[in-house]
C-alpha cells in the first residue's frame, strides 16, 4: 500500500479517505490505497506516458513526486511545472510519493535519487515540463483522432481537449486512445509570456493537512500490530555494549523486549512512554573504544595543523604569493567554525517490519533508494525484497539524506516479531547526528595603495561530506561542495590561490547540513572582504561595489539591497548594518542584517533585507518563505549553534543546551526579487549561508569587534 | 492502571502506568498522531494540547494528573472558535513549511486567542516563544495570529 495524500477534493478521494479513516479505527489518517504495480495499472484504463504522470479513466490526474517535501514547497512547485504544460488545474491533481527507483526518479544534477543541494527545481525545470507537455500532446492527438480532425485545430485546458468547433473531451475519456500512442519526439515548451501557473503564488498543496493534524510524517506510520521502541547508542563513537542489566526495565508495564546490538540497546514496548521509562531503567556498561578521550580542542588542533601545511589546490589564478609580497598592506586572519547538529523537529525515526525474508519500511527520507539499499544490506536480503514507504518529512536539512535511522530500525526489527517503530529521543538525535563539519581557515590578502585587493590566499581544512556520501564526487583532494563559495569569487581580484585539506575528525561522521560548504566559505570570504574594506578604510558595501565593476548582474543585486535596506542611514548607538554577497546554488543573494549589541554582549538581529536574483521564479511566495526560513536557520547558527566534544561524548543534548531561535528573537525579513527569465536557481539553502557573515559584519559595524569564530560569544562584545 | 479521560468530547479509557505522558497515550495508545513529539521536556511545544482551553505540553503531562479536565487536540481544534480562525489564518498566510511543529503552534496560538482576543506583539512573543519552528516560520506566525485576532473580533 502506498501512503499518499490528495490535493483534490474529488469524490473518489473523499470516499477513499473515509474508507481509510474507518479502517484506522476512527483516527484521522489521510492515506490512500492505490494499485501502483504495473499489472494493475495496465489492466485499468490508465494513461501513464512517463514516470511522473498517471491519468485514470475517471479523469483523476496523479503526479508522482520525484523530489520529497520537507517544507521547501516542492510538492507545490513540481506540480506547477507539470500542470503548466499538462494543462490541468492544481486542484484537479493528487500527489504520490515516488517509490525507490534510481532509474526513473534520479536527480539529474546529483545522479542519484535524492533531494538536496537546493537543486530540485534546477533539475526538474526542463524534464518535468517536457513530461507534462508530452502527455498533453498525446491527449490532444487522441482527441483529434477520435474526432477525425487535425491536432492543430485542438488545444487543451483544465483537463480537457477542446476543438475549435467548441466540442470537448475530458482527459479521462481520452486515456485509452492516448495510451496507444507513441510519445512525441519534438516538444516545444511554453515561452514565459504564456505561463499561467509558473510565476504565481499558488497555494501550497500540502498545507491543509498540516493545519489539522492529518498530514502523515514518517513518525506517524502505524501498521497493524505495531510496537514502539527507543534506544541508547554508544555515547562515544566506535564504542560497544559491554554489559546490560535489564531487570528493572523488563518489570515496567508495557515493556515487551530488550534488544541488544553491538553498539546500542533498544527497548521495545507498547508505547513510547513505556519504552522511554524502560530505557531510563536500563543499566548499560559501555566499552568506550578508541575515541574515549576525544575533545573539541583535539579536533581543532588537527585542523589548525593542517592549514599550516599544504592542501589540494582548488583555484590558482595569477601568482598570489608574488603579488602578496609586493602589496602595500597585508591582512591576515584565522577563522574557525564548529560542528552543528541538524535538530529536525521530527526526531530520527523509522518503522520496520522484517519477516519471511522481506523487509518493509516507513519513514520520511530525502534519499529513498539509498534507504532501500542500506536496509537490504543490513537485513541480508535482495533489494527487491525491501519496500520503502516515504512520507512527509518533518525537517530534512540534509539529515534525512542519511540511512542510519533506517539501518537501526532494521537491526531492531530483525529481532522483533511484527512491525516496530524506532524513535530516537531528542538527546539521541542531537548526540548521534552526522554533523555539519567543523573548519579552520587561514586567509591572507594583499592590498594596493588604494586598498584594492591584489592577492588572496585562503587555506582551509575540514571534513569532506561528499567523499563519504558520493565518493566519485571527491577527486584529486577536492569536492565541489567543500570549496563552494571559496573559489570563483564574484569580486575582481587578480591573484587568487585557494587550498583545501581534507581532514576527517576521529570517530565523528559529518553530514550535509543546510547550505553545507557555503555555510563555511561564505562566512569566511564575506567576513574577510569586510576586513579588507576596514583595512582600506572604506564603506564595506561601496568597497564590494567597486570590486564588481566587471559584474553588472551581481552589482544590480547589491544595489537593490543597498536601496531597500537604507544602507548608510543613521542607526542608534551599538546598532550596526552588515552586508554579505553570495553566489551559490545557482542564485545570487545579497543580505543586509541590522543588529543591536546590548551592553551585556548579547546580539539581537532586528531586520534582514534580502535581494535576490534566482532566475525564473516559479512560486514567489515559496521563494519568500524559503528565504525567511534560511535566514532563521542561519541566525540560529550564528547565535547558538555549536556541538562540542568532551571525553568522546557530545556535550549538548536537548533544546536547553542546543538552542534554537525562538519567535521572540526572530527578525523582520524583507525579500526583494530581481525579475528574470533565466532558468531557476536554488532557494532552499541560500538564506542560511549568507546571513551569518552579514550578522558578523553588522556586529563589527556596531562594536568594532571582528568575529572570527562561531557561535557569537557575547563575552567578547560586553562593554 | 486504567484511566478514563475526555478527549475532544469523547471519553476514552486506557490502561497504562499513571506517570505515562499524555503525548504517548494520544499517539501510540489511541492512534491520534496529529500531536507531535519533539523533545520530551516541554522545551519545544510540538506536543501542545489544550486542557480546559489552556495550552499544556502533553509530553510532561502525566495521565494521572488530568482527572476531569477536557482535552482538546489538533484533530478537533477546528470546532473551537479561536481554532477555526487560527487554522484559516494559517492557510491564508501559508504559514507551515515542513509542518511538523505546526500542530503545536496552532494549539498555542488558539489558546492565546482564548485568553486574549487582541494580543499585542509582546503578548504574541510571550505566548509563542515556547514553540520552536526549525523552518523559521515565525514571521508568518506573527502575521497569521494578528489576522486571526482581527477576524475573530469582527465576528464576535
Amino acid at each position: 500500500m502506498v501512503k499518499t495524500f490528495s490535493a483534490s477534493s474529488s469524490r473518489l478521494s473523499r470516499r477513499q479517505f473515509l474508507v481509510n479513516s474507518a479502517a484506522a479505527g476512527g483516527s484521522l489518517v489521510l492515506g490512500f490505497s492505490l494499485p501502483v504495480d504495473g499489472s494493475a495499472a495496465a489492466a485499468a484504463e490508465t494513461f501513464s506516458p512517463n514516470a511522473f504522470i498517471r491519468v485514470s479513466g475517471d479523469g483523476q490526474v496523479t503526479l508522482i513526486m520525484p523530489y520529497v517535501e520537507m517544507g521547501q514547497g516542492t510538492y507545490t512547485s513540481i506540480p506547477m511545472l507539470i500542470a503548466e504544460e499538462l494543462e490541468v488545474e492544481l486542484g484537479q491533481i493528487r500527489l504520490e510519493h515516488a517509490p525507490p527507483d534510481e532509474k526513473l526518479y534520479y536527480n539529474p544534477l546529483l545522479g542519484v535519487q535524492a533531494t538536496g543541494n537546493s537543486n530540485a527545481m534546477r533539475g526538474a525545470w526542463k524534464p518535468l515540463r517536457e513530461a507534462g507537455a508530452a502527455a498533453r500532446l498525446m491527449l490532444i492527438e487522441a482527441a483529434a483522432k477520435r474526432w477525425g480532425v487535425a491536432a492543430s485545430s485542438c488545444h487543451a485546458k483544465a483537463g480537457k481537449v477542446i476543438h475549435s468547433s467548441g466540442k470537448t473531451l475530458s482527459y479521462g475519456e481520452l486515456v485509452g486512445g492516448a495510451a496507444r500512442l507513441t510519445p512525441p519526439k519534438a516538444i516545444s515548451l511554453k515561452t514565459p509570456d504564456r505561463f499561467t501557473l509558473i510565476g504565481t503564488s499558488a497555494k501550497r498543496l500540502d498545507l491543509p493537512g498540516k493545519v489539522n493534524g492529518t498530514a502523515l510524517f514518517g513518525i506517524d506510520a502505524r501498521p497493524s500490530g505495531l510496537k514502539i521502541a527507543t534506544l541508547a547508542q554508544s555515547p562515544v563513537p566506535g564504542g560497544r555494549v559491554k554489559r546490560v542489566d535489564d531487570t528493572a526495565a523488563k518489570a515496567i508495564k508495557g515493556v515487551r523486549q530488550i534488544v541488544r546490538l553491538d553498539d546500542a540497546v533498544a527497548v521495545v514496548a507498547d508505547h513510547m512512554g513505556a519504552a522511554k521509562k524502560g530505557l531510563d531503567a536500563l543499566k548499560i556498561e559501555w566499552d568506550d573504544g578508541p575515541h574515549a578521550a576525544l575533545t573539541s580542542e583535539e579536533v581543532y588542533r588537527q585542523l589548525e595543523q593542517a592549514v599550516q601545511g599544504r592542501g589540494a589546490v582548488a583555484q590558482d589564478v595569477g601568482d598570489a604569493e608574488k603579488a602578496l609580497a609586493s602589496a602595500a598592506v597585508r591582512v591576515t586572519a584565522s577563522y574557525r567554525l564548529p560542528f552543528l547538529a541538524h535538530a529536525t523537529m521530527e526526531p530520527m525515526n523509522c518503522t520496520a517490519h522484517f519477516h519471511d525474508g522481506v523487509c518493509e519500511l516507513w519513514l520520511g527520507t530525502q534519499a529513498i533508494a539509498r534507504v532501500q539499499a542500506a536496509a537490504a544490506k543490513t537485513a541480508g536480503v535482495p533489494l527487491e525484497k525491501v519496500t520503502v514507504h516515504n512520507n512527509l518529512i518533518g525537517g530534512g536539512f540534509g539529515r534525512r539524506l542519511e540511512t542510519d535511522g533506517a539501518v537501526r530500525a532494521v537491526q531492531v526489527a530483525m529481532q522483533v516479531d511484527g512491525p516496530v517503530k524506532l524513535i530516537w529521543t531528542r538527546e539521541e538525535d542531537i548526540q548521534h547526528d552526522l554533523y555539519r563539519p567543523s573548519w579552520v581557515d587561514r586567509i591572507e590578502a594583499g592590498l594596493d595603495r588604494d586598498g584594492r585587493p591584489l592577492a588572496w590566499i585562503n587555506r582551509f581544512a575540514g571534513s569532506s561530506v561528499v567523499a563519504r556520501w558520493l565518493p566519485p564526487g571527491f577527486k584529486d583532494g577536492i569536492d565541489p561542495d567543500s570549496v563552494d563559495g571559496a573559489i570563483d569569487l564574484s569580486y575582481a581580484i587578480p591573484n587568487v590561490h585557494v587550498e583545501y585539506a581534507r581532514v576527517e575528525p576521529p570517530g565523528i561522521q559529518t553530514g550535509f547540513w543546510r547550505s553545507v560548504g557555503p555555510s563555511h566559505n561564505v562566512f569566511v570570504t564575506e567576513s574577510f572582504v569586510d576586513e579588507l574594506a576596514a583595512a582600506a578604510k572604506r564603506d564595506p558595501l561601496a568597497y564590494r561595489r567597486d570590486l564588481l565593476a566587471h559584474n553588472p548582474k551581481t552589482r544590480a543585486v547589491l544595489d537593490l539591497a543597498a536601496e531597500k535596506s537604507g544602507w548608510g542611514t543613521p542607526l542608534p548607538q551599538r546598532w550596526g548594518r552588515g552586508v554579505s554577497l553570495q553566489k551559490a546554488f545557482g542564485s545570487l543573494l545579497v543580505q543586509v542584517a541590522e543588529v543591536e549589541v546590548a551592553t551585556d554582549g548579547s546580539v539581537r538581529v532586528h531586520r534582514v533585507v534580502c535581494a535576490m536574483d534566482c532566475g525564473t521564479v516559479i512560486n514567489p511566495d515559496t521563494v519568500e518563505a524559503q528565504i525567511q526560513s534560511g535566514v532563521m536557520f542561519g541566525v540560529t547558527a550564528a547565535l547558538y549553534g555549536e556541538i562540542t566534544l568532551k571525553n568522546g561524548r557530545v556535550e549538548q543534548g536537548n533544546f536547553d543546551t542546543y538552542q534554537m531561535l525562538r519567535i521572540n528573537e526572530a527578525p523582520a525579513i524583507e525579500v526583494h526579487l530581481v525579475s528574470s527569465t533565466e532558468p531557476p536557481g536554488g532557494m532552499g539553502e541560500a538564506g542560511t549561508s549568507g546571513i551569518v557573515p552579514a550578522i558578523a559584519n553588522a556586529v563589527f559595524a556596531a562594536t568594532g569587534k571582528r568575529l572570527r569564530q562561531l557561535p557569537i560569544d557575547p563575552a567578547l562584545l560586553k562593554t | 492502571m486504567a484511566f478514563t479521560i475526555e478527549i475532544n468530547g469523547t471519553k476514552r479509557s486506557v490502561d497504562v502506568d499513571g506517570d505515562t505522558p499524555l503525548l504517548w497515550v494520544l499517539r501510540d495508545v489511541l492512534g491520534m498522531t496529529g500531536t507531535k513529539f519533539g523533545c520530551g521536556m516541554a522545551l519545544c511545544g510540538a506536543c501542545t494540547v489544550h486542557l480546559d482551553g489552556s495550552a499544556v505540553r502533553s509530553c510532561i503531562t502525566s495521565i494521572d494528573s488530568i482527572g476531569e479536565s477536557r482535552i482538546t487536540t489538533i484533530e478537533a481544534i477546528a470546532a473551537t472558535p479561536s481554532g477555526e480562525h487560527i487554522q484559516k489564518a494559517w492557510l491564508d498566510h501559508q504559514v507551515p513549511q515542513c509542518g511538523y511543529c505546526q500542530s503545536g503552534q496552532i494549539m498555542s496560538a488558539a489558546a492565546l486567542l482564548n485568553e486574549k482576543s487582541k494580543p499585542s506583539d509582546a503578548e504574541i512573543d510571550d505566548a509563542m516563544s515556547g514553540n520552536i519552528c526549525r523552518c523559521g516560520t515565525y514571521v508568518r506566525i506573527r502575521n497569521a495570529i494578528k489576522a486571526a485576532s482581527q477576524a475573530q473580533g469582527k465576528r464576535g
